[in-house]
Order: C-alpha cells, then sequence, then structure tokens
C-alpha cells in the first residue's frame, strides 16, 4: 500500500513536469510544424522568461507582503514576460532565421545553435552565475490528500499548463489565424496563394512559442531555480518530449510532455537507477521512439521523395 | 603572454584533432552529429585509467582509446544512422550527455593525478610545454595526412556522394549505411585521441568538463573553417582557441567577461550560416546553406532591385 501511494506520487509529480514540458514542447512542434526545422534556441527563450518574470515580480511586489498583489503581481510578470518573450521570439526569427528559409536544412539548424549559445551566456554575463530562487507567491504548504501529498506550486503548474493549452487549442481550431497557422503549416506556397501572408503567420508562430515558453519558464524555476543554463536541460527534454508525441503535432506535444514526465518522475524509481540518471531516462526515451517510431504518437508518417 | 600563446598552440593542437574526427562525420559524410564531447571523455577515461589504475605506458592507451572510441561510435551509429539531419543531431546530442551523466554518477570527483606520457625516457610534462606543441602537432600532422587521402580516395568520394545525395549515391551502388557508419567510426576514434592528449596534458579528468559546449565548440570549428576542407578545420580551431584565450593574451581576463567568447563563438555560427554558409576555407562546390553567393546576396538586398526567380 505505501508503495503504491509512493509510485501515485511519483506519478502526481511528474504529471506536473510534464506539463512545464508540455508548454516548452508546444513552441518547438509548432516552429516544426511550419518551418521543419528545430528551434535550438527556444530553450534558452525559456530562460530569458524566466529570468525576466523573476525581476518583474520581484519589483512589482517590492516590500508588499498582501496574499493577494502578491497572487496578482505573478501574474502580471507572467503576462509582461510573455510578452517580451514573444518579441524576443520574433525579433530571432527575423535576424537568423529568416535569411536562412531557402537555405539547407543544416544552416537554420546551426544558426539556432549560434543563437542559443549568444542568449545564455549573455545572461550568464548579465545576471551572473549564481542560480536564484523563484519566491512562491503563496504559502507553499503541501496538501496531503490519503496520504498523497500535493504542493500548492504544483496545482498552480497544472491549472496554467491545462488553461494554456486549452486556449492554444481554441485558437488554433476555431480562429481564423489558426486557420491560416495550419495551412501555412500543411502547404507554405499554397496557401501563400490563398493569400496568407507566411512571413506574418511564421512570426506569429515564434511569437506564440516563445510566450509559451515563458510560461514555461516561470512555473519550471519553482522547481529548478533560475539560472543562465536551465533552459539547455529543460529544452532539450520539451524537445524529446515533442518527438516523443509527434512533432509537428499540438496534441502529441501535450501528450508527449505529460508522458515523458512521468516516465522521468517514475523511471528511476521503478528501474532501481539513481534519481540523477534520470536525464539518461529522457534520452534513452528519446532514441527508442525514433527507432521504433520515427514520426512519433501521434504524427504522420512521412515518406521521403527523390 | 608567451605561455598562454604556447597553450593556445596545444589546445588548438588537441581541439584539431578533434575537428578533424568531426570533419570525417559532418564535412565528409554530411551527418549533423553532435556527441564529440562523449567521444572526448571516453578517451580521456581510457587513458587515465590505464595509466593510472594499470599502470600502463601512455603510448599504449593511445590505440586503445581510439579502438574504444571508435567502438562506441559503432555503438551509438548503428541505430542512430538512420535518423536524418535534425534527429539525427538530438539523438547523438542525447547520446553524448548520457555519456557525460554516466561519467558524472560513476566517477563525481574525476582522476587526478594521471602519470605523464613517456618517449625513450622522456617525460612530456606540461611545463615543457615545446615538446608538448611536438608531440601533438605531430599527430595532428598525421590525422591530417590520413584523412586527406581517404578523402581523395574512393571511399572519401562515396563519403561525399553520401553527403550531396543519399539516394543518387545508392543508385550508383554505395552502400550508403556502411559509409556512414564507417565514417561515425573514424571521427569517433579520432575524437577519442584528442581525449588522449587532453588528459597527458593536464593529467587530470574532470567528468563535468564534458559538456554539450565541447560538442558546439567543435562543430563551430568545422563550420568556420570549411566543412570537408582540413586545412581549414584546423585554421578554424586555431581561431576558436584563440578567442577563447584571447582575455587572457592580452591580460584583460579581469575586464572582459568569461562569456564572451562563448557569446563570439555563438555569433560567428549566425554570421557564418548567413553570409558564408561553406565557412572561410569552403569551396563553393561544397557550400551548404544558401546556393547564391556574397554577392548575389548582397544585390538582392539592395533597395530598388527585384528578387530573381520566385
Amino acid at each position: 500500500m505505501d508503495t503504491l501511494i509512493q509510485y501515485l506520487q511519483y506519478f502526481v509529480n511528474g504529471i506536473t513536469l510534464g506539463s512545464i514540458y508540455a508548454l516548452i514542447a508546444l513552441g518547438y512542434t509548432m516552429v516544426y510544424g511550419i518551418l521543419k526545422f528545430i528551434n535550438f534556441a527556444h530553450g534558452d527563450i525559456l530562460m530569458v522568461g524566466a529570468y525576466i518574470g523573476l525581476l518583474t515580480y520581484t519589483a512589482l511586489l517590492g516590500s508588499s507582503t498582501s496574499a493577494v498583489w502578491m497572487l496578482a503581481a505573478f501574474f502580471i510578470a507572467m503576462i509582461i514576460s510573455m510578452a517580451f518573450c514573444a518579441l524576443l521570439g520574433m525579433f530571432i526569427e527575423r535576424v537568423a532565421y529568416k535569411p536562412l528559409r531557402n537555405a539547407n536544412r543544416l544552416a537554420p539548424l546551426l544558426s539556432a545553435i549560434g543563437v542559443s549559445f549568444i542568449l545564455s551566456n549573455g545572461a550568464a554575463w548579465i545576471f551572473g552565475a549564481q542560480s536564484r530562487r523563484f519566491p512562491y507567491p503563496f504559502d507553499d504548504t503541501p496538501i496531503v490528500i490519503a496520504g498523497l501529498s500535493i504542493t500548492p506550486h504544483q496545482i498552480l503548474t497544472m491549472a496554467v499548463s491545462v488553461i494554456m493549452m486549452i486556449v492554444l487549442t481554441l485558437f488554433v481550431n476555431k480562429t481564423k489565424m489558426g486557420k491560416a497557422m495550419r495551412a501555412t503549416s500543411l502547404d507554405q506556397s499554397t496557401s501563400e496563394l490563398m493569400g496568407i501572408d507566411a512571413n506574418k503567420i511564421i512570426s506569429m508562430t515564434f511569437a506564440i512559442g516563445s510566450a509559451l515558453a515563458a510560461v514555461g519558464g516561470i512555473l519550471a524555476s519553482f522547481d529548478f531555480r533560475v539560472y543562465a543554463s536551465m533552459g539547455t536541460m529543460t529544452g532539450l527534454k520539451a524537445f524529446v518530449a515533442a518527438v516523443i508525441g509527434g512533432i509537428g503535432n499540438i496534441q502529441g506535444a501535450m501528450i508527449g510532455g505529460i508522458l515523458l514526465g512521468v516516465l522521468e518522475s517514475i523511471g528511476a524509481p521503478l528501474l532501481g537507477i539513481p534519481s540523477a540518471l534520470r536525464d539518461t531516462i529522457a534520452f534513452a526515451a528519446l532514441i527508442i521512439i525514433l527507432l521504433v517510431r520515427p514520426e512519433g504518437i501521434l504524427g504522420k508518417n512521412e515518406r521521403e521523395k527523390v | 603572454m608567451l605561455n598562454f600563446f604556447l597553450l593556445i598552440i596545444i589546445y588548438a593542437g588537441i581541439y584539431a584533432l578533434m575537428a578533424i574526427g568531426q570533419n570525417c562525420i559532418t564535412g565528409n559524410t554530411g551527418m549533423l552529429s553532435l556527441c564529440h564531447a562523449g567521444f572526448f571523455c571516453i578517451g580521456s577515461y581510457t587513458t587515465a585509467i590505464m595509466c593510472k589504475t594499470f599502470g600502463l605506458p601512455f603510448w599504449f592507451s593511445l590505440p586503445v582509446a581510439a579502438i574504444i572510441s571508435g567502438f562506441v561510435g559503432f555503438l551509438i551509429g548503428v541505430p542512430t544512422l538512420r535518423l536524418k539531419g535534425d534527429y539525427l543531431c538530438i539523438a547523438t546530442l542525447g547520446l553524448g550527455e548520457i555519456i557525460r551523466n554516466i561519467a558524472t554518477n560513476v566517477n563525481p570527483v574525476g582522476m587526478m593525478s594521471v602519470p605523464r606520457a613517456e618517449l625513450f625516457g622522456y617525460q612530456f610534462s606540461s611545463r615543457n610545454k615545446f615538446t608538448f606543441i611536438l608531440l601533438i602537432w605531430f599527430f595532428v600532422a598525421v590525422a591530417y595526412i590520413l584523412f586527406r587521402q581517404l578523402a581523395h580516395s574512393r571511399i572519401g568520394r562515396a563519403m561525399i556522394a553520401v553527403r550531396e545525395d543519399e539516394v543518387a549515391a545508392q543508385s550508383n551502388g554505395i552502400n550508403v549505411t556502411k559509409y556512414k557508419i564507417g565514417a561515425f567510426i573514424l571521427g569517433a576514434g579520432v575524437g577519442g585521441t584528442a581525449g588522449c592528449f587532453a588528459t597527458a596534458y593536464t593529467l587530470t579528468v574532470q567528468p563535468s568538463s564534458f559538456t554539450f559546449m565541447v560538442s558546439v565548440m567543435v562543430l563551430c570549428m568545422v563550420v568556420l573553417g570549411g566543412m570537408g576542407n582540413l586545412a581549414g578545420v584546423i585554421l578554424g580551431a586555431f581561431i576558436i582557441e584563440f578567442i577563447s584565450y584571447f582575455p587572457q593574451l592580452v591580460g584583460l581576463s579581469s575586464v572582459i567577461p568569461a562569456q564572451a567568447s562563448q557569446i563570439i563563438y555563438g555569433l560567428v555560427l549566425v554570421v557564418m550560416m548567413i553570409c558564408r554558409p561553406q565557412g572561410i576555407l569552403g569551396r563553393d562546390k561544397y557550400r551548404y546553406g544558401d546556393p547564391r553567393t556574397f554577392t548575389q546576396k548582397l544585390s538582392a538586398r539592395l533597395p530598388g532591385r527585384k528578387k530573381e526567380g520566385v
């Protein structure tokens, strides 16, 4: 019974972690869906989001200890951070990826690695090498239900992620812009003939993905602290999640994220290996999925044409 | 000052070996792999364990390190080389991280005071940098000649065919998988020997030093110098090492932050990809990115002119 509760606990922790991965994975998947390239700098945008969120939150909060204002300041900080990252994402796309749109597939990938380096080292330069804690905007005493403990920040993480995913799904499926986005992802040149401004759609995709990454970054910083290279590992794992779910597929990214979070959380105790090897589990999962089903759980099988 | 200059030459040699290996994988065969840090790690540990734990001479550990990293390259290559482009990049990146992750967990403190390399009773110590430069650059020269011959041989031309068009290469009777795995093993083996020399120079192994960053640095050297061009790759290693030791070289390490050099690597990658995707010494024929030449691109950006084509 105790082990069952323990595993349920791992499961709950895994879902929290997974919902963060899912949020970040959405950015990878959306960009891949349209441009067919991996935005390596996405993980670092997450880090920038976390820093901006932390800075605006502490600035807004000042010396206030009012519970309501703390929560309000947190959400305001989150929105500011989303807006900043959206602009940053659009700027990066314009400067580093747009000139390479017709180039060989490796060129934008290398360019993205370069951008990722600039961002993470720039942040280490500006903010210093020390990691910072993101203060909880509320009292973070765990709530214990039948032996399972859930902290308020886990609930917040899950709630925010679910809301974001619902909003995104509605946006992509119900609005005209979302329709344009799906059209561009299906066939860019045809959609251009139908009067869709592909440049605008690509810019917007980067903006949305980056804003989601900012949210993911802020939520992740509760668990991981805020530091300049936080985006590298988290970003990579979110990418793994996107591949597991089927890259280019929005629902796939959500499922893949949750799955990876749970796998990472349960995998180490289940296999009886030290929890420091959880990164290994994530990458092993990636390699297995790439070998068994390279198109991912929900992905479509694309045949290469000569 | 002179000391740092010699240091740059030594590290440029070590990284040039790695970059030659990476060039074989990425430049010649066109596979974007990001796990050279892993091979470097394996080579370093092989030398450290053989020389320190088993007391064997350094020269014995050199081929063993090459064989072990080559074998790991084979193990990594067989499942992942079915993947293409970005997928391969991510899978190899993941494997590189797995190697580091395992090394950090098995041996978290690293290894200290590894015995020095010896040749006819002469000990190569880090104090006497000149002899070390001779040692490393001798092997760089050997690798250069070998890989140059390889690139100009039938095998090398098959590899280039694989890079240019897999389907076309296959239809001309080239066993794509065989050449891909072969290139990967060779690249991995050379990367492993670079690890041996790094251990022989510093006499320590730190598992935390084999990060993803090392792989990117090596890739940066290849891209900067010119993919597929060995002289360019060695030049790239020089430039990158020069950038990374520049603050110490001019005695401004207190003014210039440590991150500056890495920011420059990032800028180098982005700017090179946009302006000169074939690298400094790369030939137009082997270009990676935009098929237009630089002047064509420039004229396309000038206002008042229409872009050609669709």
